[in-house]
């Protein structure tokens, strides 16, 4: 058994540099800060990143479509405000909140 | 007879002795056998709040009637019915031995325990023993553990929150209670809690967390505006959704037995929900009213709270932090991701923590003085 992390359960890019913490996830977490143009391999999948990734910041590890929701830790996190590309820093300003939206509710008479 | 006066049989609410004797007061009394023992004696005293500590410039190299009455003085006034138990300190060269001292205390029918200084090895040995004479055996089973995350960041859900829960699970193994609070953390995040839970519990929290959404509906906000905070974005977290997943893992995985209101006591041992805001210092003063005698802080970005009367534990979720803020952390769970320790080894860390706190041991909110205190307020003062 590895000595990082609790389980098989959090699958790690191969260099270390990013976790998946559930395989079907939408976005993995940079352990490091990661430059535009590094490759971020998670088995048979490369990943290029268009962005920098700050450390503890996600990226988009497959295309998410406009208004589609996100996951991490096989949960729903959030809608993609924008569509996303693979390798795409995944944050603010392009991800809403669902959950806690007062701002959407209708304004009574 | 004078003046007429008769009994009445008058009575007074006081302590009964042992002995046959009656208090008024009911002490803890500190006394150096010797005046070497004095400072040791005033720094266990500062450790043990509550007890009397008293100190004096006699008890050695005195002879004839005046060691007489300096040994009869010192072990009659510890005998003294307002006192319910003594220490004595004694350094171990003096003239008036402790030992005997002790036995003279003890033969008045009074409870004594007896420390030496060069038997001890030193002032802190003996300060040490000193303040473990104070405690008795408990079981974990009595604890209340309250968990809080504060200054979260993109790890705190992968490290510190993790280590927490397997730390809690322990807890909960032993018979004892874990409180996991922020209501507002837990909105995105309750159905995985409501699915460890009985029907009546799951269907009080999926309520609370309502409530939340309701607030945020009637004040027309986005909650993410206040939470995630400006310093949980920057550590990476981007909804409130993400927070609150990672936020939960500080709970364990056991069953969700309960479910309380702000500063209640739980009624149930096991893992309890307690709803309190994210807002760091009216979350840790409700879980302490609620009971806690314990608390254990998950930080990111650093948060350097403490409570005035509960020993409150700090977990760095990343090394950079715990070492920039040091003197603030207790445990460093970024040993996880720079694949040091492995969670468990962590979790026994945090649990290991928990159990040396309740015996006395400081984590460094406590020994910095950290004193906040703060009320969840639901409604305006008029």
């Amino acid at each position: 058994m590895t000595g990082r992390f609790l389980a098989s359960h959090m699958p790690l890019s191969d260099d270390g540099a990013a976790l998946r913490l559930k395989d079907n996830d939408d976005v993995a977490v940079a352990l490091r800060p990661l430059a535009p143009g590094e490759e971020v391999r998670f088995g048979a999948q490369s990943i290029a990143l268009c962005d920098a990734i700050p450390s503890g910041h996600k990226f988009a590890t497959r295309p998410i479509a406009a208004g589609a929701l996100i996951h991490k830790y096989g949960q729903m996190i959030g809608r993609a405000s924008s569509a996303i590309a693979t390798g795409q820093h995944v944050h603010v300003h392009n991800v809403e909140g669902v959950r806690g939206r007062g701002d959407l509710a209708e304004t009574s008479a | 007879m004078s003046n007429g006066a008769t009994a009445s049989g008058a009575t007074f609410k006081g302590y009964r002795r042992a002995n046959g004797t009656f208090g008024v007061r009911n002490h803890v009394l500190l006394l150096p056998s010797v005046m070497c023992a004095n400072h040791v004696v005033d720094l266990i005293g500062r450790k043990v709040p509550g007890v009397v500590t008293v100190t004096h410039p006699t008890g050695c190299a005195q002879v004839g009637a005046d060691f007489e009455q300096t040994k009869r003085t010192m072990a009659g006034f510890a005998a003294n019915p307002n006192v319910g138990a003594v220490l004595v300190v004694g350094l171990g060269c003096e003239t008036n031995e402790s030992k005997a001292l002790a036995d003279e205390i003890r033969a008045r029918g009074q409870r004594v325990e007896v420390i030496g200084i060069q038997e001890s090895g030193g002032t802190s040995e003996t300060i040490a023993r000193g303040v473990a004479l104070a405690r008795t055996d408990c079981p974990v089973s009595a604890l209340i553990v309250g968990t809080e995350c504060g200054g979260s960041d993109g790890f705190s859900g992968i490290t510190a929150n993790p280590a927490l829960g397997f730390a809690s699970d322990r807890v909960v193994a032993e018979g004892g209670t874990v409180i996991l609070a922020e209501l507002p953390e837990l909105v995105g995040a309750e159905h995985l809690l409501a699915a460890r839970a009985s029907e009546p519990v799951a269907a009080k929290l999926y309520e609370l967390i309502e409530r939340v959404e309701a607030r945020a509906r009637a004040m027309h906000v986005d909650i993410r505006y206040g939470n995630p905070t400006q310093g949980n974005m920057a550590g990476g977290l981007t909804t409130i959704e993400e927070k609150s997943l990672g936020a939960a893992y500080k709970g364990g995985s056991t069953e969700l037995r309960e479910v309380l209101e702000y500063a209640e006591r739980p009624a149930e041992r096991g893992l309890v929900v307690m709803d309190t805001p994210g807002q760091d210092i009216e979350q840790l003063t409700g879980m302490v009213a609620g009971g806690a005698q314990v608390v254990v802080f998950t930080t990111g970005r650093g948060t350097p709270t403490g409570c005035p009367i509960a020993p409150v534990i700090k977990v760095a979720t990343n090394t950079a932090m715990f070492e920039r803020m040091r003197e603030n952390m207790d445990v460093n769970a970024g040993a996880i991701l720079d694949g040091t320790r492995t969670l468990e080894q962590v979790g026994d860390e945090i649990f290991g923590w928990i159990v040396e706190a309740a015996n006395g041991r400081e984590p460094a909110a406590e020994t910095l003085g950290f004193h906040d205190f703060a009320i969840n307020r639901i409604g305006p003062s008029f």
